[in-house]
């Protein structure tokens, strides 16, 4: 059995190759994370410091860093101690659209799958309109979990829903006891999803799987390893602003703040408030905004553009 | 056992279906094999390619399976309802028609629940529903509802067919094919109409009669719970519960006259189901049509008269995209019964049989306008340029399996019939008197 059991353990050594530990950030669950070295992906030039199981320091290349991802029995705790909080400033977002690519290139998912939505709002005829990005808001009355029949959506101790797609039946109530539109269905199987070699965690939210829902993660498994999630690392306006409730900070990777300081400051507010689902996701009013509506149609190719054809908006331009 | 002389004519028309089936028949059950067929292709391609055959994306994620899904329960309610009912009130009148109505019932019953399967992404772990079922969940309530429904109403159905597959047992008639013969040797289970055997089967009829009403009740709430325990605007009122129970029953009798007309004219029963029961049946049709105009009025007037931004948005899709669906479900489909039966003298069979088919029409119509403009109107408006993702229109996969819905439905009428005789002839014994059996 010993000897059956040896060419495996090898070929998995080779993949693995040294069993790191690397210096985690801010956000990670202590001062040490688990990593390890993948010599087959492609180098980035970025270098970074770690220790090596015996001790020794040595110089990696960040893009072959890899960090294990967590089983479905460690995504369902969640991480011990936070209470993960985001905030949006809708003063500060001109529909770049970095958010949604970054999310989707993380996440594998295809074009049609967006877990990160600009709308662009206008709450009545005579106010003005805005750009509104929308994440999951990971309620903590979540009515997706509620009407969940096998437990496959479920809420972790720091704040956020996840789904596990492996348990996921794809009965869809999630998707319509979400009031917030934030639910995606893998309608097929996209090509995208075989992108992702990596073992599934829901943590990850990757590789997708057909016939089952899947939605914005907050990206658990970045901030287990120190970093922010896709969508607030790559917004070069510094939109999205995300942290830790018991902490009462959040980050937008280049300012740190008091999170209650920044929602007594900007009145901060949570969408619909009325439906009672608590969210975690908070916006900053769009006043004084760094940039005009129309900056939001700059570069977006033409199928973009045209999603906010309907809108009052853009209806009342045309004529 | 002793037999009447209206039994005696019952068998006669009956046993013939029993003991062989015609040309005409067998090109019946082809063409609804070949439609069955047909679903059958379409859901092997949904399997294969994935939900993205069907009509549905992400914002219409519920369609016409759940409409079907909804409609087919409501159908069931036939039976629990007709026959319960009148079995309780001891209604001389029902006895030529509770057959069909249970008839109904369970095939309908077997149907409806096939649809939300349809529905569901990954058929593969529909285990789960079991092995990690969830009490929270209002699925986990429907699964355990629809199995003891399925179960009572079983029990019932067989209960009440005890007595006509002893009868046909203990005829001997070389005629009937012999694995027939042992179908009803095995299934009439040692029943001989003893005056104990009388008594416990009388018993247990009656306790399965009220039981078989209350699960019915419960099925159709949980059903509608589903809907009304979500935020969406539309489904999130405290009437849905009453209101799918009446639609049930409503829709429930439509296709009861339906079904009775064409028993009626196939075996040319016209002797045994007679004007008067299409009156009745049009009577209590009429009955709950009021209520569910009702309860459709009160629900739509609340939504509409201090209506929050949703619902107002909701109301304008009905009253301008969906124009003729809510026009034929929630007035045509209310008021054409009311005046058909109300008014003695459109009292006709034909006439009630006219109206029961537009009756089922806009029942099927009511409940694709609960599921539907909903998922069109969410809170956060629908940004998108693909028409699909903004608006639903059903394909070709999600038609040929609806089809395929209504022709499992037919099928199984038509075997049941093959096997036991679509008017419950032992139940016409307790008067010997002929006159008294044909109702006039």
């Amino acid at each position: 059995m010993k000897e059956n059991e040896k060419p495996q353990k090898s070929s998995r050594r080779d993949f693995l190759k040294k069993s790191l530990v690397a210096g985690a950030g801010v956000l990670a669950t202590g001062g040490l994370v688990e990593a390890y070295f993948d010599a087959s992906a492609a180098e980035s030039g970025e270098k970074v410091k770690v220790m090596t199981t015996d001790g020794k320091i040595m110089e990696v290349d960040q893009a072959q860093l890899r960090y294990p991802r967590v089983s479905r029995e460690e995504s369902k705790k969640g991480i011990p101690g936070k209470k993960f909080v985001m905030v949006i400033d809708l003063a500060r977002c001109k529909n770049a659209r970095a958010c949604v690519d970054a999310c989707q290139k993380g996440h594998h998912l295809p074009k049609s799958q967006e877990f990160m939505k600009v709308f662009l709002l206008q709450d009545t005829e005579n106010t003005a309109p805005y750009w509104f990005p929308k994440p999951c808001y990971h309620c903590d009355n979540p009515l997706c979990v509620s009407v969940c029949p096998v437990g496959a959506t479920y809420k972790r101790t720091d704040g956020i829903v996840l789904i596990d797609t492996n348990r996921c039946i794809g009965c869809k109530f999630c998707i319509t006891g979400c009031p917030y539109s934030t639910r995606v269905f893998a309608w097929e199987h996209y090509p995208e999803f075989d992108e992702d070699k990596q073992p599934y965690s829901p943590e990850a939210s990757s590789p997708g799987v057909e016939g089952t829902v899947s939605k914005c993660d907050f990206c658990p498994d970045l901030i287990r390893v120190g970093k922010l999630p896709y969508c607030v690392s790559s917004c070069p306006m510094g939109v999205i602003y995300f942290g830790d409730m018991d902490e009462d900070v959040v980050t937008n990777g280049t300012e740190t703040v008091q999170f209650s300081k920044l929602i007594e400051d900007r009145a901060g507010y949570r969408y619909l408030e009325t439906l009672g689902t608590r969210p975690s996701v908070y916006y900053l009013p769009p006043v004084e905004r760094q940039f005009p509506v129309e900056r939001g149609f700059g570069d977006l190719d033409e199928e973009t553009r045209s999603r906010y054809e309907n809108t009052p908006y853009m209806k009342k331009n045309k004529k | 056992m002793s037999e009447t002389t209206v039994q005696k004519k019952l068998m006669g028309v009956f046993l013939p279906e029993i003991e062989s089936t015609s040309y005409l028949q067998f090109i019946w059950i082809a063409f609804l094999v070949g439609v069955i067929g047909l679903g059958g292709f379409a859901l092997y391609k949904q399997i294969h390619d994935g939900h993205v055959v069907t009509g549905m994306r992400d914002n219409v994620v519920w369609g016409v399976y759940i409409v079907n899904f909804i409609f087919f329960m409501g159908v069931s309610y036939a039976g629990a309802l007709i026959s319960g009912t009148l079995h309780l009130f001891r209604a001389e009148w029902r006895k030529p028609i509770i057959r069909l109505a249970e008839f109904i019932t369970i095939i309908a019953l077997l149907i409806g629940p096939c649809f939300i399967l349809l529905c569901i992404g990954r058929l593969d772990r529909l285990p789960f529903l079991v092995v990690f079922g969830r009490i929270q969940s209002p699925i986990t309530w429907d699964v355990i509802a629809i199995s003891t429904d399925i179960f009572g109403c079983i029990i019932f159905l067989y209960l009440a067919l005890l007595r006509d597959i002893a009868r046909i047992r203990d005829l001997n008639d070389s005629r009937i094919p012999k694995w027939k013969r042992k179908f009803y040797k095995i299934m009439g289970l040692g029943y001989t109409g003893t005056p104990e055997q009388k008594v416990y089967l009388n018993r247990a009829t009656d306790i399965m009669a009220a039981m078989v009403i209350a699960i019915a009740v419960i099925v159709y709430s949980v059903l509608a719970w589903i809907f009304s325990v979500t935020l969406q605007p539309g489904w999130h009122s405290t009437i849905f519960g009453p209101y799918f129970v009446i639609a049930a029953v409503f829709s429930g009798c439509g296709v009861m006259i339906i079904v009775m007309w064409v028993v009626r004219k196939l075996y040319h029963l016209e002797e045994y189901i007679t004007r008067k029961h299409f009156v009745n049946v049009g009577v209590i049709m009429l009955v709950l049509a009021a209520l569910f105009g009702y309860f459709t009025f009160s629900d739509y007037l609340t939504k509409w008269y201090g209506s929050e931004k949703n619902d107002e948005l909701l109301i304008q899709l009905l009253f301008n995209d969906y124009y003729w669906s809510f026009l034929i479900s929630n007035y045509i489909g209310v008021l054409l019964p009311m005046i058909v039966v109300g008014i003695p003298k459109l009292r006709t069979i034909r006439n009630i049989t006219l109206s029961a088919i537009v009756v089922v029409i806009a029942l099927w119509l009511n409940r694709y306008l609960i599921v539907v403009p909903t998922l069109e109107s969410p809170y956060l408006p629908i940004q998108d340029s693909r028409p699909e993702w903004v608006f639903y229109q059903a394909t070709w996969v999600e038609w040929s399996l609806t089809a395929a819905g209504v022709a499992v439905f037919c099928l199984l009428l038509t075997i049941a019939i093959k096997f036991i005789p679509a008017i419950n002839v032992s139940e016409m014994e307790d008067h010997a008197d002929p006159e008294k059996q044909i109702l006039t």
